[in-house]
């Protein structure tokens, strides 16, 4: 029964079709969860006892860092199942989802730098967390560098593919190396951001920022893989119909 | 598919002497990354204040960035050559184990341009500094080291060698998947040249090694093969 | 409301953060959505050839 439901979502007009009516139902409650917890993490959440206002960084900072780690699994897993099906459904899905990825990472860094400054009192500090979501730009920019380089579509998608899958078997292992060799030449991290001792008034607003990325991210997925369908599916015969039936923007 | 006439260890020795005659009759640019190697190390001291004491410190670092580089440079003679005269094509078509066929040239490319790398690494630690006794350990983290480096560079070379000679793009695919060889190595290093047990990193590098020979023939042949198409 | 903007003294850290992030967000939107409809474009330029080629 499961395999029914995989092969009917892995069809390419049934997949557009669907995507383009779900899109809604991920991007309202995306922007109401944003919303709410911008509102809990700006206005209703106490200053913090160390940091004072200037923890509310964590807000978008780590949505940004877990999205970027989030959408690098979603890329190399749909792209393994586009290589190992060889679903066209899948690889568009893993090509949407390399510069969502790339530009969260930037994202996090960016926010992790800003961050840093008022509390470590520089930019850049070589600590475990930072120095990781560097290497996950830099294997974005991999992905997207190789893709970019193969003409045919088709060969991109595999390639890209199997970068994406040596990759994520990789970051698990760079993680720990970088975690490892941080602890020899470093004091343990004064970067505690309080998760565990966080009070609910902080960590609520959270929770729903980090469930609002995510259910942006899911929005934005379906929206590109759309696109990227349409992109690789170029003689279809179903591509008349779907046009004539959806006259989105 | 026919059954192939030819067993496994018969074409895989074959293959192993064909890439070595032919790297021996090349023998320049089988000896290039090891000259590279050796001129990147001398940057160094030049680039600073040449005291034995101040070197002893950024050894470590000199001699594995310096393998990382010469590692990606040699990567371009691995696969780029038999890709376009056809011979990867015929040994991905004669139903011969291709992962091991793989596995095979990579063999013959680490002991070309890794092995020999290992060897003489001793020598440019020591201009940097290093004590003698420092050389066993040098001698193991690079040697572990340049096994893995070799794999995980070898599924880069098969990801691009269908492509224009770009140097950076293989850089940028291949070095973020080497960082974690290069931090347990350059940890090790430093240790045996401070005198200290280095069984940690050493350990760590292994097991990095054995992952990339286990894993890296999977991708390695399922690159090769799309880059084939 | 100035003391909220004012960020207990870390405004210049912590609006750049959002603002940044709100950009990102922004621009994600924008590309998937101008990418959708160029590829929409182009099919239906390919369609209209092949029924004009036929």
């Amino acid at each position: 029964m499961a395999w029914v439901w995989f092969h009917r979502f892995g069809s390419p007009p049934h997949f557009y079709r669907v995507a383009g009516r779900l899109t809604p139902w991920f991007a309202w409650p995306a922007a109401l969860l944003c919303l709410s917890g911008l509102i809990g993490g700006l206005v209703l959440a106490p200053p913090d006892y160390q940091q004072g206002d200037g923890f509310r960084i964590i807000y978008v900072h780590a949505p940004a860092a877990w999205l970027s780690l989030m959408v690098y699994v979603v890329m190399a897993s749909s792209a393994a199942v586009g290589l190992i099906w060889r679903m066209t459904v899948a690889h568009a899905v893993a090509a949407s989802c390399a510069a969502i990825g790339a530009s969260f990472t930037a994202v996090a860094l960016a926010t992790g730098m800003l961050w840093g400054r008022p509390m470590w009192g520089t930019y850049w500090e070589w600590d475990p967390r930072l120095t990781s979501e560097l290497l996950l730009l830099f294997l974005y920019l991999g992905y997207m560098g190789l893709r970019n380089a193969i003409d045919d579509i088709g060969r991109a998608d595999r390639a890209s593919a199997v970068l994406a899958i040596v990759g994520v078997v990789n970051v698990p292992i760079i993680h720990y190396s970088v975690t490892w060799w941080n602890s020899l030449h470093q004091a343990p991290s004064v970067m505690k951001f309080g998760r565990p001792t966080m009070p609910a008034a902080m960590l609520v607003p959270l929770l729903l920022m980090l469930a609002g990325f995510t259910a942006y991210f899911v929005a934005l997925l379906l929206l590109r893989s759309r696109g990227e369908l349409l992109r690789r599916e170029r003689n279809a015969r179903w591509i008349a119909e779907a046009l004539a039936a959806t006259a989105t923007g | 598919m026919n059954a192939p006439r030819v067993g496994f260890a018969a074409a895989a020795g074959a293959l192993i002497a064909r890439d070595l005659r032919l790297a021996l009759r090349r023998s320049g640019d089988t000896l290039q990354p090891l000259g590279f190697f050796l001129v990147v190390t001398t940057l160094f001291p030049l680039a600073l204040d040449p005291q034995l004491s101040l070197l002893r410190d950024i050894a470590p670092a000199a001699l594995w960035v310096g393998a990382l580089l010469s590692s990606l440079l040699a990567l371009d003679l691995l696969f780029r050559e038999d890709a376009q005269d056809g011979t990867l094509e015929q040994l991905a078509l004669c139903g011969l184990p291709f992962q091991g066929l793989l596995l095979a040239k990579t063999a013959v490319h680490w002991l070309l341009t890794g092995l020999p790398l290992v060897l003489i690494a001793p020598l440019a630690a020591t201009a940097l500094g290093a004590p003698y006794r420092s050389t066993p350990g040098i001698l193991a983290a690079l040697l572990l080291g340049s096994v893995a480096l070799s794999l995980i560079g070898a599924v880069g070379a098969g990801l691009t060698m269908s492509l224009k000679r770009n140097g950076s793009l293989l850089a940028l695919l291949v070095l973020p998947l080497a960082v974690p060889v290069l931090i347990f190595g350059a940890r090790a290093t430093a240790l045996a040249i401070a005198g200290e047990p280095l069984a940690a990193p050493l350990y760590l590098l292994a097991a990095i090694a054995v992952l990339a020979a286990t894993l890296a023939p999977l991708a390695l042949a399922a690159a090769v093969r799309i880059g084939l198409e | 409301m100035l003391r909220f903007l004012a960020m207990g003294g870390y405004a210049r850290y912590v609006w750049p953060c959002y603002v940044l992030t709100a950009a990102v967000v922004g621009l994600n939107v924008h590309w998937a959505r101008s990418a959708l409809r160029a590829a929409q474009a182009e099919a239906r330029r390919r369609l209209a050839s092949l029924k004009a080629a036929s």
